[in-house]
């Protein structure tokens, strides 16, 4: 164990990957019949009488926001709690004397959180195929896409599980303003089509980069270049990073 | 009066050495000023103190839960800061409040605890340490079915999955009905035969005194006394005459006032307390002065002060200084 804590990882990880399991119905089928639904409402009810985005057909091109909002949703929340609940139980003294340094507990709890948002959403991706005609134009940028935001997102929850004092707190983030901006950030349309003032006042959302960039693996075009996406999502990503070892340098409301 | 208790003069090396810790927290309330204490390796030490007192800050601070203000702690030769792998390692922690994970079974948390500590998976330890609880039966049921007692002994269970050198107990009765009270002393006088320090805090005194090799009183964060438990009683022990009367006796004649003698409620008992250790406790004396003024009596008894007639006095004392 001299420089990493393979087992204090792993138990860590395991024990948030058991708890998914236990929560299977919250954790995986929950979303999926929601994402479903959105299919149903949008992409056959609605989408039938839309017209095609960028030659794309409607039902389609809400696929990769529909996924995105879920990964924002998934990764946020399974972060957020699996650090969170043991602050509010007081189990987290275990965490804290054990043998784990911040870059493994990290590591263990946004690991776990990322793999659950990770397997979520490509399992919304097989049932979107089920709904609509997909094509995916660049795979592996979709998956790296796909792990950067889970990766981001979990520690942006794991951030929000650390500050929050309350369930109320550890809700306010999520619901009020990363869903907000999803739907405002171009995942059920693309930016262009809003009036030019809107479209200007919608790049000031972050969301809009990050769906913008995953919609480009899949159909080769997005609402900005997918260089300003990924660089977007890695200063994003590089940001969390810097909270979180803030956090634990400090040990903001993790030690007194 | 900031007592310090180190093993310099001994020469045996310490297995949790303490230096000059202090800790204020950022309300401003200060939790421990200056405190200075050596652990021996294998021993029971006991820390008394008032609620407040700095108890479980301190522990808190050597097991890694709370940053020290002030002050060196090692553990087992480590610095808790820059060796925390080895030190919290070297510790087993049993909180004092019961926080477990409800819906997990008791054959899990255990084996997670291991895991976290950096150990491989031990089914045979994990086995023993359940049974040496009175747990195996309960090793598949979840956490949340468990009565108190059970939960307790779960704690117990998680801190001695890494098969720690030194263990905390914080509080380990409290709340705690009798019979398991005396289940939990049994197994840390067994824990003790093992190898494994203890420190516990407790608000028993009996238990500190039932189990502790040595006593530190902690109050208002000052370590104020830390000494051998035996020499403690004889060093501030006081032992007391009662003499029973045949009649009761409406006040201490004036006779009597060279003897520091108490009289009961009734009448009809009289307490003498005198120093243990001086060559002339004053008994004959006072049996002789007794005779002299007729005042009869059916029975005498002596007694020793307990351990907490003795903290009692300490706490008493300190405050008044």
């Amino acid at each position: 164990m001299k420089g990493f804590n393979k087992h204090g990882v792993l138990a860590i990880y395991k024990f948030e990957m058991a708890r998914a399991k236990r929560t299977l119905w919250q954790s995986l089928v929950t979303p999926v019949i929601t994402t479903s639904l959105y299919f149903v409402v949008f992409g056959a009810a609605i989408g039938a009488r839309m017209q095609e985005v960028g030659g794309v057909p409607y039902g389609a091109f809400i696929v990769p926001g529909l996924i995105m909002l879920s990964l924002f949703t998934e990764s946020l929340s399974n972060a957020s709690f699996g650090i969170y609940f043991p602050k509010f139980t007081g189990t987290i003294y275990e965490i804290l004397s054990a043998p784990v340094s911040a870059f493994e507990i990290v590591l263990a709890y946004v690991g776990a959180a990322a793999t659950k948002s990770l397997i979520l959403g490509l399992i919304i991706l097989a049932t979107a195929s089920l709904f609509v005609p997909l094509q995916m134009a660049h795979p592996g940028w979709m998956l790296a896409f796909l792990l950067l935001t889970a990766v981001t997102f979990s520690l942006f929850g794991f951030i929000i599980g650390i500050w929050a004092q309350s369930f109320e707190q550890l809700q306010f983030v999520p619901m009020l303003i990363v869903t907000p901006l999803t739907f405002l950030g171009g995942a059920f349309y693309s930016i262009d089509m809003l009036p030019a003032a809107w479209r200007t006042f919608s790049l000031f959302n972050p969301v809009v980069y990050l769906i913008s960039g995953f919609r480009w693996s899949f159909y080769g075009q997005g609402d900005v270049p997918v260089a300003i996406s990924l660089a977007f999502t890695l200063a994003f990503f590089l940001i969390c990073v810097a909270l979180v070892w803030w956090i634990f340098k400090t040990g903001y409301r993790l030690k007194t | 009066m900031n007592a310090t208790s180190t093993l310099e003069t001994t020469g045996v090396e310490p297995v949790v050495s303490i230096q000059g810790l202090g800790k204020t927290y950022a309300g401003g309330f200060t939790a421990l000023r200056d405190v200075s204490l050596d652990i021996r390796q294998g021993e029971i030490f006991a820390l008394l103190g008032p609620n407040g007192a700095g108890k479980t800050t301190l522990i808190s601070i050597v097991c890694g839960i709370v940053t020290a203000g002030a002050g060196r702690v090692t553990v087992a030769g480590h610095d808790i800061t820059t060796g925390y792998r080895a030190t919290r390692s070297a510790i087993g922690l049993v909180p004092q409040e019961l926080t477990t994970d409800a819906f997990e079974t008791v054959w899990a948390t255990v084996s997670f605890s291991r895991g976290l500590f950096g150990l491989p998976p031990n089914p045979t330890h994990i086995e023993q340490t359940l049974r040496s609880l009175s747990l195996w039966d309960k090793r598949n049921s979840r956490i949340m079915e468990l009565s108190g007692g059970m939960k307790r002994r779960v704690m117990i269970a998680k801190a001695l999955s890494h098969e720690p050198q030194v263990l905390f107990l914080d509080e380990p009765t409290a709340g705690v009905d009798v019979e398991l009270r005396r289940d939990m002393w049994a197994l840390v006088h067994k824990l003790r035969e093992s190898g494994v320090t203890i420190i516990l805090t407790t608000h028993y005194i009996d238990e500190a005194e039932e189990m502790a090799d040595r006593i530190g009183v902690i109050r208002k964060g000052e370590l104020i006394l830390a000494e051998e438990k035996t020499a403690l009683m004889a060093k501030l022990g006081q032992r007391q005459l009662v003499v029973q009367l045949q009649e009761p006796l409406d006040a201490l004649p004036k006779a009597l006032n060279d003897w520091d003698l108490a009289r009961s409620d009734d009448g009809l008992r009289l307490v003498y307390s005198f120093d243990a250790n001086d060559e002339h406790t004053g008994i004959p004396g006072l049996l002789r002065r007794l005779d002299e003024l007729h005042i009869a009596y059916k029975d005498l008894q002596s007694k020793q002060s307990s351990l907490e007639e003795i903290f009692v006095g300490l706490v008493k004392e300190q405050e008044a200084t």
